[in-house]
């Protein structure tokens, strides 16, 4: 990673309309990145990367649609900006989006297809360990809640299964995951996630 | 029946050391509710109202059989609702359901539990069951939000197991002031803690009847280990802003919404407030045209015993 390209510390903007932005505001900073909430067009400028958080896909795209950050923040992701979504930031970017609203609008710029609550309600919510790809072997602690199943994947790169079913992926300079990195102390994957923000393609 | 440990919300826990999935642990029943901030949640009474709330940008729904206003002007003993009421809520939206049982009536919590709803509110709202006990909270796999007027009732339900945690206020009235006193209860008593040593920390623990331990957590924290929400009295974007400036996570409506005069706009105007509380231009854009809000009642027109904040204990 070409990291000596900057010297200056990553600017990372974390989607905040609404869900646990400021969990991954924390995890973002012990990581090493500066951070910006973002709720507004303006709040794009000079980002080397951005987090769409989990919170309720439907609430989120709703208001970015309302306040006309919807399409500003579909150009960004698609010009290269380094994404990380969680949970319902996968909804989001979802291309295909089977249980949602019936007209739910996402960005559609992952190649995947997610079927909302696909594990069941709250009360299947669970934690797991996980193998993800590149973390040396060392089990990654896995918080589902609500979780997205990942039913189809397109052209994206699987970086772990959860009973056979892809639960981490990426694609170009976006990963996506169905679990929630930010509500455990290991920062491993936002660690990593910095680190693509700041190679800049 | 699982460990009755509190864990602190920043830590992971549960699936740390097995190799086995693990359902319902605290770190997932605090974890919704993380997933709820930002946001808001509004009461419905039918799948319809339902509907409209997610098309306006709730977070959640809470099902129920009337608004706390109506349950304050019809009187009666006020139970959990019609299972299948419930059921027709969760199926007509793709958000969390909560629904409410009374206080200490674990059967009506684990008839919700039963029905899958997302989250349990053990709340004053609905006439108590139990006049010393709460809910035991932990062995359930169904998360629990309770109400709370100051800091000590806050850490009692936390202890009890509680992954979340809202303002009583006065539901039913349309009127913020105690939801407003309440917010401000729970942060003076978080400030207060800074700057004490443990000894006085465990005098202050007895002063307010609040565990020790959750009490060494918000102390660390400088807040509740769980999330916060306000609740009892939101009725406009104003009310919402202001609830959010004060710190807490997200917004309960409960009456607010279907008991004025166009509700779809009203919400849409809440949510809205909610996620852009500390930008009064936004505020004032959508606090414009919305009709008449609901009516609302003035706290010292209640009779004392007709207070529902007072109960819990």
């Amino acid at each position: 990673m070409n990291r000596s390209a900057r010297t200056d510390r990553a600017l990372i903007g974390v989607l905040a309309m609404q869900g646990a932005f400021a969990e991954h505001v924390r995890a973002l900073e012990a990581a090493g990145a500066r951070t910006r909430l973002v709720r507004a067009q303006a709040d794009l400028e000079g980002l080397d990367g951005i987090v769409l958080p989990g919170g309720e896909s439907t609430t989120m795209t709703m208001l970015m649609e309302r306040v006309g950050l919807l399409e500003p923040v579909r150009e960004a992701i698609r010009g290269g900006l380094a994404t990380l979504a969680t949970c319902a930031g996968m909804i989001v970017l979802a291309r295909d989006v089977t249980d949602g609203m019936p007209e739910q609008k996402g960005l559609g710029l992952l190649d995947i297809g997610v079927r909302r609550n696909g594990y069941g309600r709250q009360v299947e919510s669970f934690e797991s360990p996980l193998h993800i790809e590149g973390m040396n072997g060392k089990e990654f602690p896995g918080v589902f809640i609500r979780s997205p199943l990942v039913e189809r994947t397109g052209d994206v790169k699987v970086l772990a299964t959860y009973e056979g079913h892809p639960v981490a992926v990426r694609q170009d300079r976006i990963v996506a995951l169905c679990f929630h990195p930010e509500l455990t102390s290991d920062l491993r994957l936002h660690r990593e996630f910095v680190r693509l923000a700041m190679a800049r393609p | 029946m699982g460990p009755r440990r509190i864990s602190s919300v920043a830590e992971g826990n549960g699936a740390r050391n097995g190799s086995e999935s693990v359902k319902g642990s605290f770190k997932v029943k605090a974890g919704l509710a993380q997933m709820l901030k930002g946001g808001v949640i509004m009461d419905v009474v039918t799948p319809e109202h339902a509907r409209i709330a997610q098309e306006a940008g709730a977070c959640a729904v809470m099902a129920l059989e009337r608004v706390p206003a109506d349950i304050r002007k019809e009187g009666g003993v006020a139970r959990m609702s019609d299972p299948d009421l419930i059921k027709s809520i969760m199926a007509a939206v793709t958000i969390p359901v909560m629904a409410k049982c009374r206080i200490g009536h674990f059967v009506e919590a684990q008839i919700l539990e039963a029905l899958g709803v997302d989250y349990i509110d053990e709340s004053e709202v609905l006439t108590p069951a139990d006049e010393e006990n709460h809910i035991d909270k932990h062995p359930f796999k169904v998360p629990f939000v309770c109400g709370c007027r100051d800091l000590g009732e806050a850490t009692r339900r936390i202890a009890e197991g509680a992954a979340m945690i809202r303002t009583k206020g006065e539901a039913g009235t349309g009127n913020v002031v105690e939801a407003v006193r309440h917010a401000r209860a729970v942060n003076a008593g978080i400030r207060k803690l800074q700057g004490m040593n443990h000894a006085e920390l465990v005098h202050e623990a007895k002063q307010i009847g609040a565990p020790v331990e959750v009490l060494v957590e918000c102390q660390g924290l400088g807040r509740l280990p769980v999330v916060n929400f306000a609740a009892g009295g939101i009725a406009t974007p104003a009310d919402a802003a202001l609830m959010m400036q004060l710190g807490v996570d997200g917004v309960f409506v409960g009456s607010g919404i279907f008991k004025a005069e166009d509700p779809l706009k009203r919400a849409k105007a809440i949510v809205a407030a909610t996620t852009y509380f500390d930008k009064p231009e936004v505020l004032a854009e959508v606090s414009a045209g919305l009709g008449k809000a609901m009516h609302g009642l003035e706290i010292p027109a209640i009779p004392k015993d007709e207070l529902l904040a007072a109960r819990g204990w």
